[in-house]
């Protein structure tokens, strides 16, 4: 999301802009039918009635305009609202339906579009059939042997063990589900909000947004055992889990 | 159809070609018809060790470079008229292979041969990749100490990244731990890590344990493959590998030590 550095250069700032990433569900609309999509939404969030309860949600035209099927985005606005879901983002919108959106009050996202299914949910989604996980995460499943490297660009799920010598690289955070022993780095772009969770660790580096730990500096009461590792304060932080 | 098997392990002298020895004779005494080949192209051992050093006239860099037929440079073994040896070139260098050559010599020893063992070259340069490149299966040669662990755990990587299974999007390479040079005493000791130690590093199918014997040198010196020395530790374990890689099921032995005369009546600590 947009930054802006305009400072109040006086003496200590009572704001500051950051940059920080989120994971909101994005709902891709296939067809334009309001009362259609009203009905299959409301099946959706009864579903799973928790998860939506005024859950962010940005909606995605890009597929309806693509066939040139017209909607009011008003209307799928009030829609969105009467079901306990708080629309922030329009994605995909034509000039007309941004602006229209723009006058409700919610922001429109750059137009690209990941060809995403509307299972570009939250991965702790409960519903079933749609239990793929977001489109910017990678998941691994086989171990990551010595001298190996991987590089993700959203979060990485590793559900096997990283080897010593090999190396794990994410934008966002790492998880591991198996002996963490290799390298691994989160928030490589700079996300300070980055964090790398393990089930056992035992790694030879542990880096979030430069700032890192190398294997000597692990103190014994957090090796070999199942730990988050955060930033705080431009210093790591490992906790156990 | 024919299966080929690469037995590898990326560290040298921990016991590939003892091993690719073994388990051809062994996969060839059990009726199948079975090859092995030298990728050790310069340093060229495995004819020593199935002793068939002076009866090479072509070996595979001929084969590949058309001065030779498969059949002229394959040799038999003396001991088993299923077993046959393409020996690597002892003038030579990696360089002398192709990965298109090597593919044709395999597809057409694939059509004869329902094994065929390639015998990898330590490292993880031209001709360990060449050797593990066409597998279905490996093998993982690994002694009982860190460097020998992380070099298999590095060539297991390459494994699952570069072999030709993993370019085409097939059912990956099929990996069995084979540890050898393993001595129970020395684990008791602390001197040595133990199969659990390797299993949890690797987390690999184990296929067997081959106990350090001087069996095995004997045999290399003798140029006759350990398991035919069906008296020794070591050659019993390669015939229960052999056993367990055919789908029986034989329980691991060799993993725990040898209980001396004292230790019989006394019982051990």
């Amino acid at each position: 999301m947009s930054t802006d550095s305009q400072q109040n250069i006086t003496h200590s700032p009572a704001l500051e802009f950051k940059s920080s990433t989120f994971s909101v569900p994005v709902l891709v609309l296939a067809g334009n039918d309001v009362i259609i999509i009203e009905q299959q939404l409301q099946d959706k969030v009864n579903m799973a009635p928790e998860f939506f309860k005024n859950s962010p949600l940005v909606f995605d035209l890009q597929e309806l305009n693509k066939h040139d099927l017209d909607i009011d985005v008003a209307e799928l606005t009030k829609i969105i609202r009467k079901l306990g879901l708080l629309p922030i983002g329009i994605r995909g919108g034509d000039a007309q339906q941004n602006q229209q959106a723009l006058k409700l009050g919610i922001p429109v996202h750059s137009g690209h579009t990941v060809a995403a299914s509307s299972e570009t949910q939250k991965q702790q989604h409960p519903e079933p059939e749609s239990q793929a996980v977001a489109a910017t995460t990678t998941m691994i499943t086989h171990p990551v042997r010595s001298g190996q490297r991987i590089y993700a660009s959203g979060d990485l799920v590793i559900l096997a063990q990283v080897s010593a010598g090999a190396e794990i690289l994410a934008e966002g955070n790492i998880h591991v589900y198996g002996s963490l022993r290799g390298r691994a780095l989160a928030g490589v772009q700079g996300n300070t909000e980055a964090r790398i969770f393990c089930s056992d660790l035992q790694a030879e580096l542990i880096s979030i947004a430069g700032n890192y730990k190398i294997s000597e500096d692990l103190n014994g009461a957090v090796l070999n055992q199942p730990v988050q590792i955060y930033l705080q304060n431009h210093t790591l932080v490992i906790k156990d889990i | 159809m024919a299966r080929i098997i690469v037995v590898t392990s990326g560290k040298g002298g921990v016991g590939k070609t003892t091993t690719s020895a073994a388990i051809a004779m062994g996969l060839a005494k059990k009726g199948h018809k079975t090859a092995v080949i030298d990728f050790d192209v310069g340093l060229r051992n495995l004819d020593l060790i199935m002793g068939c050093e002076r009866r090479v006239v072509y070996d595979f860099v001929n084969v590949i470079n058309g001065e030779a037929t498969l059949n002229q440079a394959l040799i038999r073994d003396k001991n088993c008229n299923l077993l046959y040896i393409l020996p690597a070139s002892q003038t030579r260098d990696k360089d002398a292979l192709s990965q298109e050559g090597v593919g044709k010599i395999l597809d057409e020893l694939k059509k004869d041969f329902k094994y065929i063992v390639c015998d990898s070259p330590a490292g993880i340069e031209k001709g360990a990749h060449l050797a593990m490149y066409f597998a279905d299966d490996a093998f993982i040669v690994t002694n009982p100490e860190v460097s020998s662990v992380r070099d298999s755990d590095r060539m297991l990587g390459i494994l699952s990244s570069k072999s030709r299974r993993a370019e085409q999007n097939e059912e990956p390479i099929r990996e069995y731990l084979l540890l050898s040079r393993y001595s129970p005493d020395r684990v008791k000791l602390g001197e040595m890590l133990s199969v659990d130690d390797v299993q949890e590093i690797l987390s690999l199918h184990l296929l067997g344990v081959i106990p350090e014997s001087k069996s095995v040198l004997n045999a290399s010196n003798s140029g006759t493959p350990v398991i035919l020395d069906e008296k020794s530790d070591a050659g019993q374990a390669y015939a229960d590998i052999v056993a367990r890689y055919l789908g029986e099921d034989k329980p691991h032995r060799f993993i725990d030590e040898k209980k001396g005369l004292f230790g019989k009546f006394f019982g051990s600590k």
